[in-house]
């Protein structure tokens, strides 16, 4: 760790633009996430489309999306936006299926209630049918987010920036305290980030605590 | 799309004695993944059916494999180099390393998750410890086992193209040297090479999947769709969360 302290300009630098490159493709693949998951549940034809879409995005290996990103999306081939992109289409590809499972969970009596107490479907659908689905939908977005932050690392081998540099200078001066100290980081900012959303969750879903508790009972492991 | 000729150049294919071609690099690429898995198969399925069979250990399991998802593979791959030196033995142990968890929580919670009446049933009918664990509880946890062996093997894929960066041969030498030689067809060229290998080889293991698992498992597989997330204790079959 010894390191780390004599370079804290550099790890601050490197661990800012971390923070930037693994978390703005959490929040759009999320934004993006919501309404195709919708459609994923509504009807099969959507469900069919969209799973097997992600399914089939998902496969793909990240440095070779990383490569063959810019002829597709017309940027520059080291550009910085293919890194954000590429992350983008893995978070979304992970979530879809998420929020669709999440929106399959939520009892059909609570719809029911709503649609009796006269909630028009598109409200009932965000003032209903999105807060019950917050626990699943938050359990993925935790996997999305710890999975883009260790994955930002990849684009480095092509030059890109972050946490992953460390890993690149660190090869190439053969300084193993340095690719240390950045696995370390990573791993890190990945239980930050993975315990500041599991909070954000309880705060946002307060009626959640005691069905939490009661379904930990019952769980026999 | 000039990018394309790159590939359908058969002097590419061939390639020279000094310059190895895509055949070359393709079979490397699929030999380095075999043995991988290979290795990676003889530790966590006997472990993994033991921790299932005994329920000893679950826990441990899924924590160890939640854990890894964070670790950078780049990282990982740089430290064993400069731990080990050039050559196939530290990115060998970095792609069993990054094999092992998904294997070992499919098998895990494939096992574990049998439905007990089932297995209740198997007893009654005289079975002892070992024969209900091979002829119960594996067969009915194929599923979630081969969901283990996919989400290794694109694990494994991934990795080893990424490992062309501390020296390994395989498909990912075409996107580096094409990175330093500034020949973005040959970057281009080797990316699509290393998806379509990726997409395939999970073609080909759905593909098993379905010859493999007894079809009375497969119905029913099919009809649990909205309640999966709660069915499988342990969620190692719902998540197939990427680190490479």
């Amino acid at each position: 760790m010894d390191w780390v302290f004599r370079n804290s300009g550099l790890v601050l630098e490197l661990t800012g633009q971390h923070i930037v490159f693994s978390l703005v493709p959490v929040l759009i693949g999320l934004v993006l996430a919501v309404p195709l998951g919708w459609l994923a549940n509504r009807t099969a034809l959507g469900r069919s489309l969209t799973l097997n879409v992600a399914g089939f995005l998902y496969t793909l290996p990240s440095l070779a999306l990383f490569v063959f990103l810019p002829p597709i999306i017309g940027t520059r081939i080291l550009d910085p936006l293919n890194v954000i992109v590429a992350l983008s289409v893995y978070v979304l590809a992970l979530l879809v299926r998420t929020v669709a499972d999440a929106l399959d969970a939520v009892p059909e009596t609570v719809v029911n209630s709503a649609t009796a107490m006269g909630f028009r479907p598109g409200w009932r659908f965000l003032t209903v049918e999105l807060p019950m689905a917050v626990p699943v939908i938050l359990a993925g977005l935790r996997v999305a987010a710890v999975s883009s932050i260790s994955l930002v690392t990849v684009g480095s081998v092509i030059g890109f920036g972050g946490l992953g540099k460390m890993f690149t200078e660190g090869f190439q001066r053969e300084i193993p305290q340095q690719t240390i100290s950045g696995i370390v980081l990573v791993l890190l900012l990945a239980v930050v980030v993975d315990g500041l959303l599991l909070l954000a969750g309880r705060t946002l879903t307060p009626w959640d605590r005691s069905a939490r508790s009661r379904r930990t009972a019952g769980r026999a492991v | 799309m000039t990018y394309l000729g790159w590939l359908f150049s058969s002097e590419n294919w061939a390639g020279s004695a000094e310059n190895p071609g895509i055949a070359q690099r393709l079979v490397e690429h699929l030999g380095y993944t075999a043995l991988t898995l290979l290795i990676a198969l003889v530790i966590a399925l006997p472990l993994g059916a033991w921790i299932g069979h005994t329920g000893r250990g679950g826990l441990m399991v899924v924590g160890i494999a939640n854990a890894l998802r964070a670790l950078p593979t780049l990282g990982l791959l740089v430290l064993l180099f400069l731990a080990v030196g050039l050559g196939l033995l530290g990115p060998l142990i970095a792609l069993v390393i990054l094999a092992v968890p998904p294997l070992l929580a499919g098998t895990y919670s494939g096992v574990a998750n049998v439905d007990p009446s089932i297995v209740d049933a198997a007893k009654g009918m005289g079975m002892r410890g070992p024969e209900v664990l091979f002829k119960v509880e594996l067969p009915n946890a194929l599923p979630l086992i081969i969901g283990g062996v996919r989400s290794a093997l694109l694990q494994v894929i991934s990795t080893a193209t990424i490992a062309a960066y501390v020296g390994l041969g395989g498909l990912g030498r075409f996107i580096l040297d094409g990175l330093s030689q500034r020949d973005f067809p040959q970057m281009i060229g080797g990316s699509i090479l290393v998806a379509l290998l990726a997409i395939v080889a999970d073609l080909l293991l759905g593909g098993l999947q379905r010859l493999l698992v007894s079809p009375g498992l497969q119905q029913r597989g099919a009809q649990a769709g909205p309640g999966r997330l709660r069915l499988i204790r342990g969620g190692a079959g719902t998540d197939r969360a990427r680190a490479a």
